[in-house]
């Protein structure tokens, strides 16, 4: 009986060993990225999926359960969660993973933003004032995340430091390596005119040298209207764009309405992590990404 | 790079002490020289990690430093934004409507105590006035005091009244899943309590908050300590106590507390596209002298009425969401319900309008009600909602009953429809038709027009 006990104990004091240290990712490419550095130390629980839009989620009663359990809280920042994360962090009754702690990481702080409004202004939009947060699409911005990512797991576990080091040597070398091979196949694609839904693709655009003629949404955040799009359909004669694209958490209509009109190709790009069946890690997001670009192009 | 060029510095350095000293202590020297690189890649390391603490707080550059982690990474500093960053959050909530209904002297729910006449209205939302008619301009200031807490004031605005609705701060991490609010805030109990009325989607309150309170909320001023379970199902417990001088207490002079509440929720996802909140609650307060005036057989006119003595609340709320993939944007739908049953036993006092007392009696009511809605968001602009309210004004027994008080048997019920539409998250027009039957024998169809309009930095909602 007594050994019964014993044994009882000592599976309730592993216990928290076992379970491995609980990552919250508000998207679907940090909760990628800290797979790859935690590896199995980590248990990642993702708050979103690539068809639902960032900016517009419910601070539903199944995330404020995660976000008092995590260890370690890894968002976008920059505005992107701004209508749903606070309510997750002061529901959850976590200490670890309010702002200011190491349980929380913003990646927005470790990149530099681009499109940085001169000035705010809600009739211009959902304008994001820090400047556009989804900077995930340029694959140069993936490495400085990871090592600050690395660099919060040691310090919230330190026991797996030699782990995640490891983990995140073998990432950066992978990634370098694909990251040369994205840019010799993404060359041809540069200068290449296109349109896009929401502002959502910028730093793919600009990392690839595309050109953008401009988004469907006549403002951040605000639907297209019928009179935009006609707009947009008029100004194909005198600039033309060759591709449309979309993320895969937009909305069809839109896109495909002007696609036809201008007989331009309706891409639907993965967007983040599980965007699209190929795109089950980061490094298959920018697979899949160019893949489809230049397939359209074909 | 320099990390390579570093590292070739330093075998370069071993193999020339080696090579130095051919015949010493070969493994005493290799272990010493050991420990000398790993200090001077620890203090290198460091130095790294400081050098690109500075570089990610100045610019944040994309990938300009080595393949180093930062041995201790604390949060940069905040963006810009001067000495205005420390400002709290400002929001402005601009309201108002154009309702065509019938003249009605003196609106209530028939069967039901509504609170003092003086007052009844004083903050009832929308009021009773007919045409055109300004709401409540609500100021909400909202900021992190320090690294323990956050604060927030709600304050409503109306000609010549300010009305603190809500003056609290919460703590922002006690550990444990623990959470300590206090001040005045709107009470945790049942759904729609929580929440403001530029929130609801309706443009008045269901009849049962307005049987229960009075106003569109209960309002305590005392602590809440909430408790969320360490469980992959949401598990929410809340305790509070508070002073007590809201309907269906009254204000007294005591120490402790004159208002109790508990509540317990549960909440999960099903699959991608549904979620769910299931809760109950319980409230408990004292009234001394609560007056109210009802029709007295004896005098043949009104008396004054006033009420000692507990009531006791119960609630149920369920809300259900559903979104297509879980995305909201563009399509969504709601689901809530409330269900109450309040007991009330004491004592009832009854004088006429001089003073002149006119007996006590015993009082014991036992009453319920409960509201349905629905609200369905089409277009990414466009939203529909129907509510359904009844309530039962049940058993109300006023014991031998000398001043022979007259209570109504009734069970006011009203029937809502609305459509709104969203410019964007910020403004919204709403249309409401509604077939109103709270008042025994008065069948009024009331319309009603009615903006809401969102300034400054808008907090985000909760579920």
């Amino acid at each position: 009986m007594r050994r019964f006990w014993l044994v009882c104990l000592m599976l309730v004091l592993s216990a928290p060993v076992l379970a491995g240290v609980k990552v919250l990712a508000t998207v679907p490419e940090w909760g990628a990225l800290a797979r790859e550095i935690g590896g199995a130390r980590v248990d990642v629980f993702i708050a979103t999926h690539a068809l639902q839009d960032p900016h517009r989620i419910e601070a539903r009663p199944a995330l404020i359960a995660r976000a008092r359990a995590a260890r370690l809280l890894i968002a976008t920042g920059a505005d992107l969660e701004v209508g749903w994360l606070p309510i997750l962090l002061r529901e959850s009754g976590n200490p670890h993973i309010q702002p200011g702690q190491p349980g929380y990481l913003e990646a927005a702080r470790y990149v530099v933003l681009r499109d940085v409004p001169q000035q705010v202004d809600r009739a211009m939009g959902d304008v994001h004032p820090d400047g556009d947060p989804h900077f995930h699409l340029d694959p140069r911005n993936i490495p400085p995340v990871a090592r600050a990512l690395a660099a919060r797991l040691m310090q919230v576990d330190p026991d797996g430091s030699a782990t995640y080091q490891a983990n995140l040597d073998a990432f950066l070398l992978r990634w370098q390596a694909a990251l040369r091979r994205w840019e010799a196949e993404g060359a041809r694609l540069a200068g290449l005119p296109v349109l896009q839904v929401h502002r959502a693709f910028g730093y793919l655009f600009h990392w690839l040298g595309m050109q953008s003629r401009g988004e469907l949404e006549p403002k951040p955040g605000i639907e297209p209207t019928s009179g935009h799009l006609a707009r947009i359909v008029e100004r194909q004669r005198a600039a033309p764009a060759r591709l449309i694209v979309r993320a895969a958490y937009q909305s069809d209509a839109a896109a495909r309405w002007v696609a036809e009109r201008a007989g331009i190709p309706l891409v639907v790009l993965p967007y983040t992590v599980g965007g699209s069946p190929d795109a089950g890690d980061l490094f298959g997001l920018f697979d899949a990404t160019l893949a489809r670009l230049q397939g359209a192009l074909r | 790079m320099q990390k390579q060029w570093l590292w070739a510095a330093l075998a370069w350095a071993f193999a020339q002490s080696a090579a130095a000293t051919p015949t010493g202590d070969v493994n005493a020297q290799l272990a010493e020289m050991q420990a000398r690189i790993t200090q001077l890649q620890a203090a290198y390391e460091a130095r790294i990690a400081a050098l690109e603490e500075k570089l990610a707080a100045a610019t944040a550059p994309a990938a300009a430093s080595a393949a180093a982690v930062p041995a201790a990474t604390l949060p940069a500093p905040s963006r810009g934004g001067g000495a205005g960053a420390f400002n709290p959050e400002v929001s402005l909530i601009l309201q108002g409507a154009y309702q065509h209904k019938k003249k009605v002297a003196e609106r209530q729910l028939s069967g039901f105590w509504t609170p003092g006449d003086a007052h009844a209205d004083s903050h009832a939302h929308g009021g009773d006035r007919r045409g055109f008619n300004l709401d409540h301009t609500e100021l909400v200031l909202a900021a992190n005091i320090d690294s323990t807490f956050r604060g927030q004031a709600t304050l409503a605005l109306l000609d010549d009244q300010v009305e603190l609705e809500e003056a609290w701060f919460q703590t922002l991490g006690l550990g444990q899943g623990l959470g300590l609010k206090a001040g005045r805030f709107f009470s945790g109990i049942g759904y729609l309590n929580e929440q403001h009325p530029h929130q609801w989607d309706f443009y008045d309150q269901p009849l049962m908050y307005k049987a229960l309170f009075g106003a569109h909320s209960y309002t305590q001023d005392g602590v809440q300590l909430k408790w969320v379970a360490p469980t992959d199902v949401f598990v929410e417990l809340g305790v509070e106590a508070g002073r007590g001088q809201n309907f269906p207490a009254t204000e007294q002079d005591h120490n402790g507390a004159g208002s109790r509440a508990l509540f317990a929720r549960i909440g999960d996802d099903w699959g991608v596209a549904h979620s769910w909140r299931v809760g109950v609650s319980h409230l408990r307060t004292t009234a001394r002298d609560r007056e109210r005036h009802m029709e007295s057989e004896l005098i043949g006119e009104h008396a004054v009425a006033a009420f000692s003595g507990k009531s006791r609340i119960w609630l149920a709320d369920f809300v259900y969401k559903w979104a297509p993939n879980g995305n909201p944007k563009d399509r969504n739908f709601k689901f809530q319900a409330e269900y109450f049953r309040r007991q009330e036993d004491g004592r009832l006092a009854a004088a006429d309008e001089q003073g002149l007392a006119l007996g006590e009696s015993g009082y014991a009511t036992r009453q319920s009600g409960y509201y349905l809605q629905g609200v369905y968001q089409f277009t990414p602009h466009w939203r529909a909602g129907l509510r359904y309210d009844r309530l039962q004004s049940g058993r109300q027994d006023l014991g031998s009953n000398p001043a022979a008080l007259q209570t109504v048997d009734y069970r006011p019920r009203r029937a809502t429809a609305m459509v709104d539409y969203s410019f964007s998250e910020y403004s919204r027009l709403r249309l409401q038709l509604a077939r109103d039957r709270s008042m025994q024998g008065l069948t009024d169809h009331q319309v009603t027009l009615q903006y809401i309009m969102s300034l400054g930095s808008h907090g985000a909602h909760k579920f």
